[in-house]
């Protein structure tokens, strides 16, 4: 994996983490300072514990780690894995897998998109403009990651199921929501909503507004301000929300799974056909599929801290922190 | 091209930034905001450059309405006090930038944009700093790269804020003599704020005076230097001493004694005297209409700085002058003293 | 040309992209979750209380928040020892643990599900030797808290990471050199400072408990009073279209939600005038 240290996060993080799986998405900043406190424990140092202690503390963490984090994940691949690479590749070559790797990506591509459009938009209002309310505004867009994954899904069946409140009209004017691909990337979207634009928001709002007032000074319309100033300024932040909304997006079970209606081979996602084939003692082709998306969160927390780097060396202290 | 604002207000929540403001500039002006922070300088800049809005009021630039346009379509170069250089581009593609944006119809084509830039640049004298990012450019160098985009859309006027604000000393020094030298050589009507009285002095041809969203005084350095027009403009630039006076009919009193000066059209009532530290005229004890014990002498230069302890009252009031070096102070010695010019004006709250 | 003296912003789009942010939250978080609360409505305080009462519903509860609360102590008490090996000491794969850390965020939740099954089943390769000494994990109510506490671990350690790697040296070298041994340092002068994070950590692995669904099921056995949490039981109302009960459960665990939120909220506020900004 990688070789930096995966995730460092703000400098001032309790502000940054407004709510539940917030922690995951603040890109973050100020890497110099932390590795600047980072002393190596020399033994004369007075900030350190004795050997023993310091030994009973690692092997805690590092047992404690291996069992409940690493385990798991080679679990995965040996699962996948036991009956030869012949029945793995065949398993993922059935069509109901071929099926769910095609709706999974199909409504990442959906919300991923939507989300991403959202976000800046979102971004540009709050990080860009002064008025009332800024602060409730943003809770409300963090929201989601503070409900249940299966509550996300059930306000979705009370509004378009057979008993919602747009149910009936949905039926007589033969709409398919639920149990269908709308449903699906609507519950989605609501889990993923967050990412893009909770990952914008503080750098948009750390880079205040003097390049763009100075590019519309200069002439530039409105558009011409954001794409030839604001969104090379936030590309890496960009991007950092768009991959871990796109980790959300397909890795998403729980909403999922009460929209879906699990109809083999049409709205069975990744993560439903996992748990399909698994209760369904197919632990080889269950793991398969669960191996691919295993791959996916390790690809991404790698990337991740890639761009973690480029945000880190996108920050270099501005000049002249001096008066307004 | 002229500028013209006309009772212009504006409000952030409860507190007044500009409060009915009137400004005429003339063609080819240099001319300086200067004010304390917090005085709406940089606010009525920003209501020029069209980044922000009066709550009332009239801008016109060569009488034309200025309001009815946004930023973008004014016209107006405008220097920020942290540069605000675009920092994913270079040097050149800074310059460039105001110029590339523009709508297709007038768009230049690359030669005659590349040709501009690179006068531009010459006319700052960094040419050689075109592929350079912003990022790598010293402060003093960032500032002309701002200046010389600002200039890059022919602009109508330029305003500047707080131009040097951000530079250390000797940097500051040497810009302002270039920051003058350019203006005579484009002769584009500036604006430029800034907090350092010395700075808008030595720079511009006429100094606005502004405080808590008023103008105080408008006119030329010397002007403002030598006629301060109000108590806040004596006090804000050159050094004065004040003191607590008495005006009854004709007669100034401190502390009960008469001051052997005349009111001039002052108000009787409670009033300040104002006098520059050079204009304390000193003497043995005796002359003068104020006696004084000298408690600390400096001497540096052609002056000498001494601290005074003046007589009477409570004896507690104490006033620093500078007097030439043609007669030594010493500690301890008593000595008369006698404004040689001075104002008086009507003591606020 | 007075009209043109309106307010106006500097940069443009200040309309269009507040009516779109707020358009579009709308849509997708406000009106959903309003629904949610008018379906709430529909019941009668009485109908309300007795679902709630009921005694599977309380079970699903209790075996929710009280085993969130246990796996987020058990976060806690891991996480703190986590992260001052991670922050404090250099010991070979230090970064790759690190990094490590963020897998049970990564890892999708029906993945962590089978996977910890895998592991704790009978025959699993951690099941097995603990059925020997008699544990049964998988299929229990202690196979929820296990998987508990694998979603809860990343919180307490992003949290209380960035604050005590900030946490400025010389205040343990004033404390040494006023004569404070190690021990006395540790637990009066570094902890207490950490106070704020620890809390907004274990509040924020307790949330995510509460509400984990995928993680858990596979392991849990979800048997009905034992081992069925509150997600469940929601998710079985509605396969039974019994649509009130599935709402008043879910609306109980949202003002949960909320609830931690608030408390979330006034701790950062409590950090923030702690811990003076630099």
């Amino acid at each position: 994996m990688s070789t930096q240290s995966s995730f460092v996060t703000p400098a001032t993080p309790l502000r940054a983490y407004a709510s539940t799986a917030d922690l995951a998405i603040s890109p973050p900043s100020h890497r110099e300072a932390s590795d600047r406190a980072r002393v190596v424990a020399s033994p004369k140092d007075l900030r350190t514990e004795p050997a023993p202690v310091r030994f009973v503390i690692i092997a805690l963490a590092v047992s404690f780690l291996t069992v409940f984090v690493v385990l798991p994940l080679v679990v995965v691949f040996a699962s996948a894995f036991s009956k030869g690479i012949s029945a793995y590749f065949a398993a993922l070559a059935e069509p109901e897998a071929l099926s769910a790797i095609r709706l999974t990506l199909l409504v990442a591509a959906i919300s991923v998109t939507l989300n991403l459009v959202f976000g800046v938009v979102a971004a540009w209002a709050i990080a860009k403009f002064e008025f009332r309310g800024k602060t409730f505004l943003i809770t409300l867009i963090d929201l989601p990651f503070s409900v249940s994954p299966v509550i996300s899904g059930l306000v979705f069946v009370l509004l378009f199921g057979a008993q919602g409140y747009w149910g009936t009209w949905l039926q007589a004017n033969n709409i398919h929501i639920l149990f269908a691909v709308p449903g699906i990337a609507l519950a989605t979207i609501f889990v993923t909503f967050p990412f893009v634009a909770r990952s914008l928001i503080p750098l948009m709002q750390e880079q205040g507004t003097q390049e763009e007032e100075a590019a519309i000074s200069l002439g530039a319309s409105g558009l011409q301000t954001f794409f030839r100033v604001t969104l090379p300024n936030i590309k890496w932040g960009l991007l950092y929300g768009v991959l871990l909304c796109n980790a959300r997006a397909m890795g998403e079970f729980g909403a999922v799974s009460v929209v879906s209606g699990h109809i083999r081979g049409e709205t069975n996602t990744m993560p439903l056909l996992v748990e399909i084939l698994y209760n369904e003692y197919q632990f080889v082709a269950s793991f398969a599929i669960a191996s691919l998306l295993a791959m996916l969160a390790l690809i991404t927390l790698v990337v991740k801290t890639v761009l973690e780097q480029r945000l880190d060396e996108g920050q270099t202290p501005r000049d002249d922190p001096s008066d307004h | 091209m002229t500028i013209e604002v006309k009772n212009i207000v504006k409000k952030f929540g409860a507190f007044t930034a500009l409060d009915n403001v009137d400004l005429k500039v003339g063609k080819g002006e240099l001319l300086a905001l200067l004010g304390p922070s917090g005085s709406g300088k940089t606010t009525l800049l920003r209501i020029i450059a069209g980044l922000d809005w009066p709550d009332a009021g009239e801008v016109r630039i060569d009488g034309e309405d200025a309001l009815g346009h946004g930023a973008s379509e004014r016209h107006v170069g405008f220097v920020f006090q942290h540069y605000a250089l675009f920092r994913h581009m270079t040097v050149f593609e800074n310059v460039a930038f105001g110029l590339r944006v523009q709508p297709r119809a007038i768009r230049k084509d690359e030669a005659t944009i590349r040709a501009r830039v690179k006068e531009l640049l010459d006319l700052v004298q960094l040419d050689w700093l075109a592929n350079r990012y912003p990022s790598q450019l010293s402060g003093g160098q960032r500032q002309r790269i701002a200046l010389a985009r600002a200039l890059a859309i022919e602009p109508r006027i330029l305003l500047l804020d707080e131009p040097f604000g951000a530079l250390d000393a000797k940097v500051r020094k040497e810009l302002r003599q270039w920051l003058r030298s350019l203006h005579s050589e484009i002769h584009v009507t500036s604006i430029f704020v800034t907090h350092d009285q010395e700075e808008a002095l030595e720079v511009a041809n006429r100094v606005v005076v502004m405080d808590k969203g008023r103008i105080e005084q408008i006119g030329t350095p010397g002007d403002v230097y030598d006629n301060p027009a109000t108590a806040f403009v004596h006090g804000f630039i050159g050094e004065s001493i004040v003191l607590p006076v008495e005006v009854t009919g004709g007669s100034v009193r401190l502390g009960g004694r008469p001051l052997n000066i005349a009111a001039g059209g002052a108000a009787s009532g409670a009033s300040k005297l104002f006098v520059r530290r050079h204009d304390m005229q000193i003497g043995p004890a005796g002359t003068g209409s104020l006696e004084g014990a000298v408690r600390h002498v400096r001497s540096f230069g052609p002056i000498q700085r001494a601290e005074i302890a003046l007589s009477g009252g409570e004896g507690k009031t104490v006033i620093e002058i500078d007097a030439p070096r043609d007669r030594e102070l010493q500690a301890g010695e008593i000595i008369g003293l006698q404004p040689r010019r001075y104002r008086i004006f009507a003591a606020q709250d | 040309m007075s009209t043109a003296v309106a307010r106006q912003s500097s940069l443009p789009g200040v309309g269009l992209t507040m009516g779109l942010t707020l358009t579009w939250l709308s849509v997708i978080i406000l009106i959903p979750l309003a629904g949610l609360f008018l379906k709430t409505l529909e019941l009668s305080p009485g109908q309300f209380w007795e679902i709630l009462t009921s005694r599977r519903t309380l079970n699903a509860l209790k075996i929710s928040f009280g085993l969130s609360f246990a796996a987020a102590c058990v976060n806690l008490v891991m996480g703190t020892i986590i992260v001052w090996a991670l922050v404090r000491y250099r010991f070979p794969g230090r970064r790759l643990f690190d990094a490590i850390v963020d897998i049970p965020f990564a890892l999708p939740t029906a993945v962590a599900g089978v996977a910890l099954t895998q592991l704790f089943a009978q025959k699993g390769w951690l099941g097995a030797p603990l059925a020997e000494l008699g544990i049964k994990v998988a299929f229990t109510p202690i196979g929820i808290f296990i998987a508990m506490v694998f979603i809860g671990i990343p919180f307490v350690v992003r949290t209380v990471q960035p604050v005590l790697i900030d946490l400025d040296p010389e205040i343990e070298e004033a404390a040494a050199s006023l004569g404070a041994n190690r021990w006395h340092t540790v637990f009066r002068v570094i902890l207490p400072s950490l106070i704020p994070a620890l809390l907004t950590g274990f509040a924020l692995a307790f949330a995510r408990a509460v509400g984990e669904y995928g993680s858990v099921i596979f392991i849990a056995g979800n048997l009905p009073n034992v081992s069925e949490i509150a997600p469940l039981l929601i998710v079985i109302r509605l396969s039974e279209f019994r649509y009130a009960d599935a709402t008043a459960i879910a609306v109980i665990m949202l003002l949960a939600s909320f609830l931690i939120i608030l408390v979330v909220n006034r701790l950062q506020r409590w950090a923030q005038t702690r811990i003076p900004a630099h």
